[in-house]
């Protein structure tokens, strides 16, 4: 493989403290160098001048819907809407048909995305054979089949004592418990649709209320302290969860989370249009979560973004809200909408924004990823902050279009996607 | 609130007096449908309550019929079973000569396997005027307004909004009481599960009443104060000095025992005995959209004493429809009602 060089760009790489404009040459698929004024042969040069340069963004919630609905999505779709988006590697939950509690699964998807080619896909295996909650999955055979993590996600782990037992074995194979935080008696075993509070009040749906959250997060922060397990709280949405994750960090508790884009934009008056691509699990929330959730992106509560991208069949979701699926899309508008409404609105800083997408996702999936060092795998983003252009449905990679984001303007997009020193996607403008 | 003129009381029964002509009153409905009370002004609520109120007389006539509406068609899409508000659109289309087609699935469009929007399609293929439509889920009644020509009007969209009850009870309120202004009215029971309490406190606010919801706080939803009310989790404070009570049917087949322990219990807690209704006024009226449980609710002897107006309700809700009916699918304000009955 010839060399390639990333010139002129401003380089921001946390894990190593890099903010300058630099050079960059990746080598044999792996980061030869970054410094300034490096040269090599004409051909191979991309001019990134007035770019970002960043350790490639890894997303590491998504659904990719194979095996088992591949109507709605594919690995190969999928991972060509996370290029798109920016990402240079996607963690995929397991609640797929089958479900990943078996290694059989978990190389299936490899092999998948490996035959895709554009970004490399880190599946995430089943906590619970069948994701039942009554019995352990085959774990160590997960690992050894390529799973980065565990999780029964779409619903929590199903009692405190299969929680406790999940961290405890696997603290062996040193991979985190991610937990779909949710008390379903508290939400009417998911039959309700939206947040509760004064919209689900006026518009007469049951409520999911935020305490239906928080006591999966205390419950679960009580057992990671006890088992000394790495406990991954997906989606966060309510500031009494964010609170409480706090305070566990600050006792030193092992204990992570993530936030989606929608959670940090939207509130739950955007239900009072009842489209359906306004329902989502967890719900949007209020405006004083929304506000939680950006002041725990600031802080450092929330480690890391994630999209949730949740591809649906449009003809699923027009159905009456409450019986369309949860869920919406997000690979293809998740790095912009956080440089629109977290970066230029002075929220978080450059570095902030690239701990988030990159620098903490590769840590907590332990992927020995997301810098741009010497000699690692050349996995890199880069934006421009600059360029505005309006989210388009009809140009998505993603076989599904179900967002509430379409047509929206936003300034600061993705302009080059490069995994293990490969051009997998570049933007055509 | 907009400023009306003084009107003398009525009377029961005062059917044929005009001062309504005098209250403020829109010329036309803005929109071709009627989705809740939550969108309308107060201009346009007076032109439909003073619509029904000169519709009354048609039902009192030998021959119960005028050629209002004749050769338009109305179909009525029941999603969810029910019986006295889809026979009242029906006879208020009849009354005015409409065609109209009841169609009863008590499932919903996703058991029956075909998508929502595909119902609608199919239906609106077939040219209707209007959609009557009552359906489980909230906000189906928008969606399908969105989606088709026809005007839409909401008979009930789970416990989101049921615009012609309130506009009924408003109607009966009115007959009753003169004005609707300064009221105190007091809307008691299942709040969280209730459309009629939803589209009430809309319509009630808008007409310058003072509202009062009571309820256990298992059946009150969570910051219910933000729709303008005041809330009270025990029935006999929220009686003092009540013009209006509107009794709510407990759904036993919903409340389970986790929200309340027994009808035995919540009547003694929340049913509207005698004695409880010796707190509100002596002249107050006591309502219930029906269909009522007599002892959890309401004690016979209240539903079936002097102060009850619950059948009045009834008859109003007829000349309610016949009004909206009239409104979205006629083809001008109420001035033509007269000539065109």
């Amino acid at each position: 493989m010839s060399k390639l060089l990333l010139k002129g760009g401003r380089v921001i790489d946390p894990a190593q403290g890099i903010d300058e404009t630099a050079d960059v040459i990746i080598d044999g698929g792996l980061i030869e160098s970054v410094d300034s004024d490096l040269n090599i042969n004409e051909s191979n040069v991309l001019d990134v001048s007035g770019c970002i340069v960043a350790p490639g963004f890894i997303d590491m919630h998504v659904h990719l819907r194979e095996p088992g609905q591949e109507y709605k999505e594919t690995i190969q779709t999928g991972t060509a809407a996370a290029a798109a988006g920016g990402f240079t590697g996607v963690a995929c939950m397991p609640n797929t048909s089958p479900v990943n509690d078996h290694r059989a699964v978990t190389e299936l998807i490899i092999e998948r995305a490996d035959e895709a080619g554009s970004v490399p896909v880190y599946p995430i295996g089943c906590v619970s054979v069948g994701q039942q909650g009554e019995a352990l999955a085959e774990i160590g055979q997960l690992v050894e089949g390529g799973c980065v993590a565990v999780s029964d996600d779409g619903v929590p782990v199903a009692t405190a004592e299969l929680m406790r037992r999940a961290l405890e074995y696997t603290r062996m194979f040193d991979i985190p418990v991610i937990e779909h935080c949710e008390d379903l008696s508290l939400t009417q075993n998911q039959k309700a649709p939206m947040n509760e509070g004064s919209v689900s009040t006026a518009l007469g749906f049951k409520g999911h209320p935020t305490a239906a959250e928080d006591i999966i997060v205390a419950r679960d922060l009580v057992l990671a302290e006890l088992t000394g397990g790495s406990l991954h709280c997906a989606h966060i949405s309510s500031a009494g969860a964010l609170r409480m994750i706090r305070d566990a960090k600050a006792r030193g508790v092992s204990v992570t989370c993530e936030a989606t884009p929608h959670h940090f934009i939207l509130t739950d008056e955007e239900v009072r249009t009842f489209d359906t691509n306004t329902k989502m699990n967890p719900p949007l929330r209020s405006k004083a979560d929304v506000d939680a959730v950006i002041e725990a992106l600031v802080d450092g509560t929330i480690d890391a973004i994630v999209t949730d991208h949740a591809p649906h069949h449009a003809d699923e979701k027009a159905f009456e809200f409450d019986l369309a699926p949860f869920g919406i899309v997000g690979l293809e508008t998740a790095v912009p909408l956080a440089c629109d409404r977290l970066l230029h609105r002075g929220h978080v800083t450059l570095k902030r924004l690239v701990e988030l997408f990159s620098t903490n996702p590769a840590r907590i999936l332990r992927l020995g990823a997301g810098t741009l060092s010497e000699g690692t795998v050349a996995n890199v983003t880069v934006l421009d902050l600059d360029r505005t252009a309006t989210v388009d449905v009809s140009a998505f990679s993603s076989k599904s279009y179900n967002t509430p984001f379409d047509g929206w303007e936003l300034k600061g997009w993705p302009v080059l996607t490069i995994v293990a020193g490969k051009v997998v996607w570049k933007a055509t403008t | 609130m907009p400023k009306t003129k003084e009107v003398e009381t009525n009377r029961p029964g005062d059917a044929g007096d005009l001062t309504w002509r005098t209250q403020q009153q829109a010329a036309s409905l803005k929109s071709k449908d009627l989705l809740g009370i939550e969108q309308l002004d107060a201009g346009e609520i007076q032109l439909i309550l003073d619509t029904a109120h000169h519709f009354k007389e048609i039902s009192e006539r030998s021959i119960k019929k005028v050629p209002t509406l004749r050769g338009k068609s109305i179909i009525n899409l029941f999603f969810e079973p029910s019986t006295r508000t889809r026979m009242s659109f029906e006879i208020a289309a009849k009354r005015l000569s409409a065609d109209i087609q009841s169609i009863s699935a008590s499932t919903s469009s996703l058991v029956k396997g075909e998508t929502f929007v595909d119902t609608v399609r199919n239906i609106e293929a077939m040219y209707p005027d209007l959609l009557v439509i009552r359906h489980a889920c909230p906000g189906a009644a928008h969606v399908l307004a969105e989606t088709c020509n026809a005007g839409v009007i909401n008979a009930g969209d789970g416990a989101h909004e049921h615009p012609t009850q309130a506009l009924l009870d408003a109607l009966t309120i009115r007959d009753h009481k003169g004005s609707i202004e300064n009221l105190r009215v007091v809307i008691f029971g299942d709040i969280a599960h209730s459309r009629v309490a939803r589209s009430n406190i809309h319509c009630l606010l808008k007409l310058g009443a003072n509202v009062v919801v009571a309820a256990p706080p298992t059946f009150m939803p969570c910051n219910i104060e933000a729709l303008g009310v005041e809330a009270f989790d025990r029935l006999e404070p929220a009686l003092e000095g009540a013009d209006v009570i509107v009794a709510l049917r407990i759904q036993l087949e919903r409340g389970g025992k986790i929200s309340f322990p027994s009808p035995r219990e919540y009547f003694n807690l929340f049913g509207l005995s005698r004695d409880k209704l010796a707190l509100a006024k002596n002249d107050a009226i006591v309502m219930h959209p029906g269909p009522m449980n007599r002892g959890v609710e309401i004690a016979s002897e209240v539903a079936d004493g002097p102060q009850s107006v619950i059948l009045d309700q009834v008859s109003n809700g007829l000349a309610v429809r016949m009004a909206v009916l009239y409104l979205l699918a006629g083809s001008g304000p109420a001035k033509n009602v007269e000539t065109a009955a």
